[in-house]
């Protein structure tokens, strides 16, 4: 095991060697220049030629991708050019948000989404079935934009239950530390602030799991209804044993891998921003942090992102791979 | 046990669920921005967003009055010029500190100004300085004579310098204070201004608290938050629950219900810019010695990349001009939120000239004119649509389908390019369009930053361009460098009138509109008046 996952983590070198090439290359084979944007509709060539050679981006390519990797190796992302902020910093000071939003929704999506699974594949074929797949279908093929506009507009204008945007109320005075508000209202014992960071975060990952959610929901019911139909199910059922302990005991276990591994793949996708939820809920997260800087040109800042979401999706499917061996003891890493 | 768990979960539900509306004695706002401020140092930034939060921390030598974009004394308390224009002696406010409480006096003045055009400068490696070269590029230097009194050197007369100095770009900072970050000055902003810098959350929010100290009468609110939404939606929704107090850049088809709203309030103002069509005439030239005029003997005309027969055509261009009802777009485009414009600035500045009378829509004109060109059966021609919404021109694709239409009516095929806006600003620069949309916000209110930036001969330089189209008319240039050279009023106004007038009579642009800048609080905020320029300046604002 110990021998995998240092292979595993060795894997990651090519691999980020690769996407670091790609994401130097792509964002620079886009058109568009970071120093026209961060001087300004009105700026005069001079000062569009000083910011280009400020930032090396009159050097030719190659110089710019060898300059950055060997930056990179010493950990060190380099500075944005639009904030002129160190890249490493700025992706820590934004990630703990899109990392406290990507767990409350993955928690939704993963217990609502396992648990009307199960129901609709025990019962296979009766209103409980049609009626959670028939929401699975719609929460997968609704537009996250509008699912959160209208949440804004029942539970925010309407009802007044909960708040709009950001993710803690203006009005609190609040200490940072972990950039985990829960977390840090817990730590410094301020009740109001957990309170409110509670109530921000509701509506932004109600938005967020429904597309998760309905896949979790979709792939669980097929998996346990494939697990339902094998034998050692027919055998515990002759045996007499109760439904309930075949289906939860028995049954779920075995349904849980294909479900693990979508789960994986659905956290390490919400970890890289959740750009619109973050857009119309104003969460200030990674995802937009990112496109704002794509939109500037900003290219250390996409490059250094970049390399960041890989790694993070890297690591999100290790520990998927790793769980395998926890869900089902046959799987073995040698 | 269960029920007890269930009773903690009840409460728990409840308490998030129950509107625990924190109501404060103190007198805060919360204002809704539409994006994130890059950085916070007045020299280095070219944004609306930073620009929005440098005003209510810094203050310059002058300032605009209330509601217009004539000067006042603020730092300065008094200037005077020499007689050749060249040299302008102001004199200082005595007893202003910075938030950091040390003293404002001379040496902060130098110092702001001089990281900016000095290169060897201690601290003007920290910043682009982006606006420097473009707005005070006349300066030569400004100079200590005793602690209270400053000397600002011109290398020529230049009129439109005192409005330039209301701009945030010259606006003073702390040297002790830029002493103590160095290159992280930039988010640690600290000012004389009425508002105190106290944190900032990057993309949620920047918080500002009245100074108390501040050389005026406190500021009437304790709190000045700038808060990022980024959804026009979301952001309209926020104000009407009161999460915040006032928005910018509210959705024009969001009008009627906003109206319909008594708690809140729309303010509008035509603001400071024109929205138009650019006709590339087909010649510009190319700046051998950077110094953004065109020497006529060393830098010859050559064709643009975008040269196109037809457009160097004056007859072809009025009757485009002529083939498109402007105010239909304005109505059902713009929705009333902008005003026809028929020349190249806005109405309100020194030198409008109001006697142009504006083409009228009259497509069998058109046609006529296109005739007499020799294109009676019209041309294709290709129409760059900007890709993004500017305050000049909030829906560029429609406008760009409404003049396709207007212009197949007389004959032309539109068909359009459409590429992401850093690289359509650096194509349109390099001529490469043959029509293009665009427009242009003003920076300090003085007509020079219309005219001569948009309009005049020197500013036709391929790859630099911001006369896009191409219009190079002496004549014109001529009467624009006369009015920068003057201070007398009445003479910059007659040389402004006659240049628009040669400007109209060639026709290279289709002046669309000069839209209005719009903003919408709560009723219960009172004393905010808009500013021509759009700069936001919450100093007399408070909450009933």
């Amino acid at each position: 095991m110990k021998w995998y996952i240092t292979k595993r983590l060795l894997m990651l070198i090519p691999v980020l060697l690769g996407v670091s090439i790609l994401a130097f290359s792509l964002i620079r084979l886009a058109p568009g220049d970071p120093a026209v944007t961060i001087a300004g509709e009105h700026a005069s060539p001079q000062v569009i030629n000083s910011i280009r050679e400020k930032y090396g981006l009159d050097k030719p390519l190659t110089t710019q991708y060898w300059i950055w990797l060997k930056q990179v190796l010493r950990g060190d992302l380099g500075r944005s050019i639009v904030s002129n902020e160190y890249v490493a910093k700025e992706i820590l000071e934004r990630f703990p948000n899109t990392i406290e939003l990507t767990l409350v929704s993955m928690i939704f999506a993963i217990t609502i989404g396992c648990i009307a699974g199960i129901i609709s594949a025990s019962r296979q074929y009766s209103v409980f079935d049609y009626s959670f797949m028939g929401l699975a279908i719609f929460g997968v093929s609704m537009p996250v934009f509008w699912l959160g506009i209208m949440l804004m507009m029942i539970f925010g204008v309407y009802l007044r239950w909960l708040p709009i945007s950001g993710r803690i109320s203006m009005m609190i005075s609040f200490q940072r530390i972990t950039g985990f508000y829960l977390l840090d209202s817990l730590i410094t014992g301020n009740f109001a602030a957990f309170i409110s960071s509670l109530r921000y975060l509701i509506l932004p990952s109600v938005a967020l799991s429904t597309i998760p959610m309905a896949t979790i929901a979709r792939v669980t019911r097929s998996s346990m209804l494939e697990v339902l139909r094998q034998d050692f199910i027919r055998t515990e059922r002759a045996k007499g044993l109760p439904e309930r302990m075949v289906i939860y005991k028995h049954a779920v276990r075995n349904a849980m891998i294909p479900v693990i591994t979508v789960i994986g793949l659905n956290f390490g996708l919400l970890l890289a921003g959740a750009i619109l939820t973050e857009t119309v809920f104003s969460w200030p997260g990674i995802g937009r942090y990112v496109v704002n800087a794509v939109n500037m040109r900003d290219y250390p800042v996409v490059q250094g992102c970049v390399l960041f979401f890989a790694s993070m999706f890297v690591i999100v499917n290790l520990l998927t791979d790793i769980v395998y061996v926890y869900i089902d003891p046959r799987i073995h890493y040698g | 046990m269960k029920s007890k768990l269930f009773l903690v979960l009840l409460l728990t539900v409840g308490l998030v669920f129950s509107l625990v509306s924190a109501a404060s004695a103190e007198n805060i706002l919360v204002f809704g921005s539409s994006g994130d401020a890059s950085r916070l140092d007045p020299g280095d930034v070219t944004d609306g967003e930073s620009i929005q939060r440098m005003d209510n921390i810094f203050e310059g030598l002058v300032e605009y009055e209330a509601g217009s974009v004539l000067i006042k004394p603020c730092l300065a308390t008094s200037w005077e010029a020499s007689a050749d224009g060249t040299e302008i002696v102001f004199n200082l406010r005595k007893g202003v500190k910075f938030h950091d409480g040390t003293d404002f006096n001379a040496d902060a003045v130098v110092f702001s100004f001089a990281r900016q055009y000095d290169s060897n400068h201690p601290y003007n490696q920290y910043g682009e300085w982006a606006y420097w070269g473009y707005m005070f590029g006349d300066v030569d230097k400004m100079e200590k004579i005793d602690d209270y009194t400053v000397k600002l050197v011109l290398k020529r007369p230049n009129a439109s310098i005192m409005t330039s100095l209301a701009m945030f770009t010259v606006n003073i900072v702390s040297p002790t204070n830029a002493e103590k970050y160095k290159e992280d000055a930039f988010k640690h902003p600290c000012g004389t201004g009425p508002f105190k810098f106290v944190e900032w959350v990057k993309d949620d929010h920047i918080t500002l608290e009245a100074n108390e100290n501040y050389w005026r009468e406190r500021a009437k609110l304790d709190k000045l938050i700038f808060k990022v939404i980024p959804d026009p939606s979301a952001r309209l929704m926020a104000l009407e629950v009161g999460e915040v107090q006032g928005i910018e850049y509210p959705n024009p088809a969001d009008f009627e219900r906003i109206k319909a709203n008594k708690d809140l309030v729309l303010m509008s103002q035509p603001g400071m810019n024109i929205g138009y069509m650019a006709m590339n005439t087909g010649y510009g030239y190319i700046d051998e010695n950077k110094n953004g005029v065109r020497d006529l003997d060393s830098e010859p005309l050559v064709k643009t990349p975008g040269y196109f027969e037809p457009l160097t055509k004056k007859k072809v261009r009025q009757a485009i001009n002529m083939a498109i009802d402007k105010q239909s777009i304005v109505d059902n485009i713009y929705m009333g939120t902008a005003i026809k414009a028929k020349n190249g600035m806005p109405p309100f500045m020194l030198g409008y000239n109001d006697e142009i009378e504006d083409y009228p829509y009259d497509p069998a004109k058109a046609k006529q004119l296109l005739t007499e060109a020799g294109y009676p059966d019209g041309f294709e021609v290709t129409l760059y649509v900007m890709p993004v919404s500017r305050p000049y021109m909030f829906d560029p694709p429609k406008i760009g389908e409404a003049i396709q239409s207007y212009l197949a009516a007389v004959g032309i095929t539109v068909k359009f390019y459409q590429v992401d806006w850093g690289t359509y600003l650096q194509e349109t620069e390099a001529g490469n369009h043959q029509m293009c949309l665009l427009g242009w916000t003003g920076d300090n209110g003085d007509p020079d930053n219309f005219m001569n930036v948009l309009y005049g001969a020197n500013a036709c330089s391929i790859g630099a361009a911001g006369n896009y189209a191409f219009y190079t008319n002496n004549t014109v240039q001529e009467l624009l460098s006369a009015a920068l050279a003057t201070y007398d009023e009445e003479k910059r106004a007659t040389y402004y009138k006659k240049a628009q007038e040669m400007i109209h009579e060639d026709a290279g642009w289709v002046y669309l509109a000069h839209s209005t800048q719009n903003i919408v609080f709560r009723t219960n905020v009172k004393g905010y008046v808009l500013n021509p320029t759009s700069r936001k300046f919450f100093y007399p604002v408070w909450i009933e």
